[in-house]
């Protein structure tokens, strides 16, 4: 519990992405609160999701390719009046036989498409620190909400 | 013509260096590998376990974006744990 509140309270990046994506999430609960309706759930769900990904990408801002990709479609996407495209936030495409190693990670990374190999595995290894990180975020809010 | 070469040569070997550091570097953040503590470990199969990796972390921000869905619904706004998220974001 203490610990919680000490990863929250901090300046590092981590926490400033959990009190963003904390916004996102009671801007969220504030527009439908308390339905629980299969639908409302799912459409909640995507929500959440989008907000975890734009959280995470905002924090690191235009510094990393990933991010960029990221904030781009988010951006495109909200001049759509905001459907779902299914290639985007980290859908990846279907995986055929031919394709390399190399090509399945770009699929995988938000903006791999565009890089060479060695810029690549650079990206690759920031966004794995920087999901990894959002699911811990997002885990620790769970747990707190679980308790009441 | 050999000075040319010698550089041509030369940026080649460092971006396989490079390549081969940013390989070790990947491997040091998947759980897999890690945990085997064998250096040992082909690139190929650093790139297959960064993918499944990724696909796995993908998977619990929609499993965990579905759980908080939920949550949210329940939480009641009055209680204690909810000003503490509050108190969180002041």
């Amino acid at each position: 519990m203490t610990s919680n509140r000490v990863f929250f309270n901090t300046s590092s990046r981590k926490a400033r992405c959990a009190r963003r994506f904390l916004q996102s999430l009671l801007r969220i609960r504030q527009r439908r609160p308390g339905s629980l309706s299969s639908e409302e759930v799912r459409q909640r769900s995507r929500r959440i999701k989008m907000a975890a990904y734009s959280s995470m990408a905002c924090t690191v801002g235009s510094r990393r390719a990933w991010s960029r990709a990221i904030i781009f479609r988010l951006q495109s996407r909200a001049g759509r009046h905001g459907r779902m495209r299914r290639r985007c936030l980290g859908v990846k495409k279907k995986p055929s036989r031919e394709m390399s190693q190399a090509d399945r990670l770009r699929d995988l990374v938000p903006g791999g498409e565009a890089l060479d190999f060695c810029n690549l595995l650079e990206e690759t290894a920031h966004y794995i620190k920087c999901l990894s990180s959002q699911v811990e975020i997002m885990k620790s809010i769970a747990d707190i909400y679980c308790r009441s | 013509m050999s000075s040319r070469r010698s550089r041509q040569s030369g940026s080649s070997r460092i971006s396989d260096d490079q390549i081969i550091e940013l390989v070790s570097k990947l491997q040091q953040l998947l759980p897999e590998i890690r945990n085997r503590r064998s250096d040992k470990v082909s690139a190929s199969k650093v790139l297959q376990e960064t993918c499944n990796y990724i696909r796995s972390l993908h998977r619990e921000v929609d499993d965990l974006s579905e759980r908080l869905s939920r949550l949210l619904a329940t939480v009641d706004a009055d209680s204690p744990e909810a000003a503490i998220i509050r108190s969180l974001i002041m």
